[in-house]
């Protein structure tokens, strides 16, 4: 599989998966004596839904940090769009076109919910704070092509009604969804979701599956994603990874995944040497 | 005025009427739709090009004389854009309620049998297509929304927008037979079918001809003297037959622009933002648009509820009177002017009904208090008595003589009669042509001169003239001593509490009542929150000991005012409980238009009933819920069963 994988694929449902769009060689990050991650490999490729999964404690979010350029592995090289990427600081973390949502919401809980996706869109904002200020010229008609950027995301998600609402006010379902909104604001090239679906009902999860689903279909974004709920990954992802213990135990499209022993030991729970 | 003359009488159906607006009210606005945020409008003129290419685009797919077509979706341009577009082809449109389950939509696109279904999103298609092979005679389905479709199988599915494309490109060889078409539209052809959502078993599809349809727009555009500056908000579904007669047959006629609330949800942001002059809304909706204030009002700080509750008493006491233009002394006038600027206007403004020239509530009794409350800041609500079989109006009530308890004056064209058994007839131009394939139901409704049983049961008032409706025919019943049951009359009293959303009366039969009680979550839940209640779910919140304390005083003030009515003093509520699901029409409990299906809920709740009559205190109950997605779970709870005050009835009737 890894091999077909290099050149890209199509999906059973008929999209062309492209090229890799980030790749992980033999990644190791350590906090002091502990090993969060150990020799690490996989890649995510140009317009694939990628899960990384693994029980708790397992180094998922770790990973996504990694990905996303917050950590910085000790050993190992992160390629991204063909270009080793070295240590960063944070607006260049910002600037590289990768989004994300975090798996503890975090949004501007006193702002509207547009004006948290408008938020955004501050990386792709071009004037400068004096005529921003003032409101003047070009901040103005930035600000108006900004706002139909943000209307559409709104329409996308269907959060309309909440346009104008304090997001500290909203539930815990449809601050996930302005967060979503607010990552994608960035129009990112690579969008990572830290648990999009934790601590959602039935209903919620079903929404949230089909609104990532249309993002990569509408968009064609590139998605990689940390889920605990086993069921949903294995419906929309293309391809999943799994972590244990900071190791990889098995990459592949989701039914070789669901078959691999080592998986399932993981999951289920086998006594570890 | 300054509109432009109304359209002459011998446009007869709803394109002739669009082919007239296009070249005499061309840059007037026709319909609004929000936007990403911003409103767009389609002139007349563009929405004349649109239908035209639409139209066009179904005859390319091979739609004909006499095919049906579905409309299914929530209020969209280019739904309603469909309507005319099927006429000109010469074929008939068919609203369908878009928040009916698979199976309920099945059952309309097969009985219709339905060719064309024009449908607005992924949601819609996926039901159609879920019951697709059970409707042989469905080719195509057309949606409006493309998210989400791109990846579905494209042999019979079409984006509205290809099709109008495709019709483009045929106005050479299409466009003379749609013409004359067009031309050849006659009063008595179908204009569409509309099937009622029915309390009692299957919907049917009532068949309404141009003829029906074109008269009652006319006849009331006249009656309330609708014009082309007024504007309307569509938010009612489509499949219902007030929508159709005021979103297409009035704006048609008047010319007044319709506009498209963003999403169900964002209803009443879209009132306040488009503030219509006319405004149409069951008494549901004034409820809810009301007992959102009241709980606003509760948050508010002591200033302000002070000045609030001061000026909504004055208002109560002369707002009425200084709209139907009686007498006021200047005192209370300028006190009134006063509480204009500072309480009645600021509210108006927060429900989006500043500008409501023409307000009318329909389908069921509204509570005589808030009647009055809209009234009296300055509103000019009034009743309308209708049904889908008379093309909306029976009767409506003329303008200075407004009361809650009637329901007004035959409308222009419609004669009245009430039979032995209290049931009301009525024949007029508008009535029915027939339910599609259904000659028996035809003839049970309608008779052989064309009068029509309205099923409800009532009187016309001495002196007034007005008609007063008491219940739905079926339901008024006798009691075991046999006095006088009318239900609806009870519930209503009840329902008018902003905390109880239904209220089913048990009696018919018994010695005595009993009632079945809704919570209304929105409100009680802010009660709750308020008065640090904790609570997990609606059932838990119901069954909490201070709810039913609150309900105790309802039932017995209810009790109170119903032992005033010498008719109907028997109808008491001696017994009630507070439900523990609310009832839905997913569960077939309400009709899509939230009527309770009195037989299927007496059926449904009878363990709690049974208790009820026996005597016992506390009720265990199970009852079968259906979600959204159209999976079923249960609900359990223990009710607790509540004993209320009966007033003794005063002296018994003379007569006796």
């Amino acid at each position: 599989m890894l091999d077909a994988t290099s050149t890209g694929f199509t999906t059973p449902d008929g999209r062309k998966i492209g090229g890799p769009v980030m790749e992980m060689k033999n990644i190791t990050l350590r906090f002091g004596g502990v090993v969060a991650l150990s020799d690490i490999s996989f890649d995510i490729l140009e317009g694939e839904i990628r899960a990384i999964i693994g029980p708790n404690g397992a180094g998922k979010s770790s990973m996504l940090n990694v990905i996303n350029g917050f950590y910085h592995p000790q050993e190992g090289d992160v390629i991204f769009r063909g270009a080793k990427r070295g240590p960063m600081k944070p607006h260049e973390i910002a600037h590289q076109g990768i989004a994300r949502t975090f798996q503890n919401i975090a949004l501007f809980k006193g702002m509207t919910t547009l004006d948290n996706i408008m938020s955004g869109r501050l990386t792709k904002m071009k004037s400068g704070m004096l005529s921003q200020a003032l409101w003047f010229g070009k901040a103005e008609q930035e600000e108006v092509e900004h706002r139909e950027a943000v209307e559409k995301i709104i329409d996308f998600l269907e959060i309309q009604a909440i346009r104008k609402t304090p997001v500290g006010r909203l539930p815990y379902g449809l601050q996930k969804r302005v967060e979503l909104g607010r990552a994608l604001a960035a129009e990112p090239q690579l969008l990572l979701l830290d648990e999009p679906m934790a601590g959602m009902n039935v209903e919620e999860k079903e929404d949230m599956c089909r609104f990532i689903l249309d993002v990569n279909d509408e968009f064609g974004t590139t998605i990689a994603l940390i889920e605990h709920d086993m069921g949903v990954v294995m419906d929309i992802a293309d391809r999943v990874v799994v972590l244990d213990y900071g190791k990889k135990i098995g990459d592949g499209v989701p039914d070789e995944v669901r078959s691999n022993q080592d998986v399932i030991d993981a999951y289920l729970g086998v006594a570890h040497d | 005025m300054g509109d432009t003359v109304a359209p002459p009488e011998a446009l007869d159906t709803l394109p002739k009427l669009l082919n007239w607006n296009a070249e005499h009210r061309g840059s007037a606005p026709a319909m609004r739709e929000k936007l990403y945020g911003i409103w767009q409008s389609y002139s007349w003129a563009e929405s004349r090009d649109q239908v035209r290419a639409f139209a066009l685009g179904l005859k390319g797919l091979g739609l004909g004389e006499g095919d049906r077509v579905a409309i299914i979706g929530s209020n969209r341009p280019r739904l309603y854009w469909t309507v005319p577009a099927a006429q000109m082809c010469g074929a008939i449109p068919v609203p369908v309620y878009q928040d009916s389950v698979a199976e309920e939509m099945q059952y309309v696109l097969e009985h219709a049998g339905v060719r064309f279904a024009v449908v607005e999103n992924q949601e819609q298609v996926d039901k159609v297509l879920s019951v697709q092979d059970r409707l042989p005679e469905l080719e195509h389905i057309i949606y409006a929304d493309p998210r989400g479709l791109r990846k579905y199988d494209h042999s019979t599915l079409h984006a509205f927008t290809d099709v109008q494309d495709a019709g483009r490109t045929r106005e050479g060889d299409l466009g003379p037979e749609i013409d004359k078409t067009i031309a050849e539209g006659k009063p008595d052809d179908t204009c569409v079918m509309l099937y009622t959502s029915g309390t009692t078993g299957k919907p049917k599809g009532v068949v309404l001809s141009n003829e029906n349809i074109i008269f009652a727009a006319r006849s009331s555009c006249e009656f309330d003297n609708l014009r082309q500056s007024d504007s309307v908000l569509a938010y009612l579904p489509m499949a219902w037959v007030g929508d159709f007669i005021f979103s297409s047959g009035q704006s048609y006629i008047a010319g007044f622009s319709v506009a498209c609330p963003e999403s169900a949800e964002t209803m009443l942001h879209d009132l306040k933002e488009i503030g219509p002059t006319y405004f149409f809304a069951p008494p549901r909706i004034f409820e809810s648009l009301l007992t959102t204030v009241m709980i606003r009002m509760e948050d508010a700080s002591k200033t302000k509820q002070r000045m609030f509750h001061k000026y909504m008493e004055h208002a109560k006491k002369v707002g009425g009177d200084i709209l139907d233009g009686k007498p006021v002394s200047f005192g209370d006038k300028l006190k009134y002017w006063i509480g204009d600027k500072l309480v009645y206007g600021p509210l108006k403004d927060t429900m989006g009904l500043s500008n409501v020239r023409l307000g009318y509530t329909a389908g069921e009794a509204i509570g005589p208090e808030i009647f009055q409350f809209y009234r009296s800041l300055g509103m000019n609500l009034k009743q309308l008595y209708g049904q889908t079989e008379a093309s909306v109006f029976v009767t409506a009530q003329p303008d200075g003589e407004v009361r809650a308890d009637t329901v007004g004056v035959p409308s222009p064209g419609v004669e009245l009669k009430i039979d032995g058994d209290m049931r009301v007839w009525y024949r007029s131009p508008g009535v029915f042509v027939e339910y599609y394939k259904q000659p028996d139901k035809t003839a049970e409704t309608k008779d052989a001169d064309g009068w029509v049983d309205t099923g409800d049961a009532g009187f016309i008032e001495e002196g007034s003239g007005h008609l007063r409706i008491i219940d739905r025919a079926k339901d008024v019943g006798k009691m075991a001593d046999g006095s006088m049951f009318a239900p609806k009359y009870v519930e209503n009293k009840l329902k008018f509490y902003p905390n109880i959303l239904e209220a089913v009366l048990v009696g018919a039969g018994r010695d005595r009542c009993v009632a079945m009680i809704n919570i209304d979550l929105g409100s009680v839940g802010n009660w709750a929150e308020r008065n640090n209640i904790a609570y997990a779910s609606y059932t838990e919140l119901a069954q909490h000991p201070q709810v039913y304390k609150a309900m105790k005083e309802h039932v017995d003030e209810v009790n109170r005012s119903v032992a005033q009515d010498e008719m109907l003093s028997g109808c008491q509520i001696h017994r009630f409980v507070v439900l523990h699901k609310q009832l839905d029409a997913d569960d077939g409990e309400l009709t899509r238009t939230q009527k309770v299906r009195r037989a299927l809920v007496n059926e449904r709740y009878q363990v709690i009933i049974d208790a009820m009559y026996a005597g016992d205190t506390e009720v265990f109950a199970e009852t079968e819920v259906t979600y959204e997605d159209g999976r079923k779970g249960k609900i359990s709870a223990t009710l607790k069963i509540e004993d209320a005050a009966v007033q003794p009835v005063a002296a018994k009737m003379a007569a006796e």
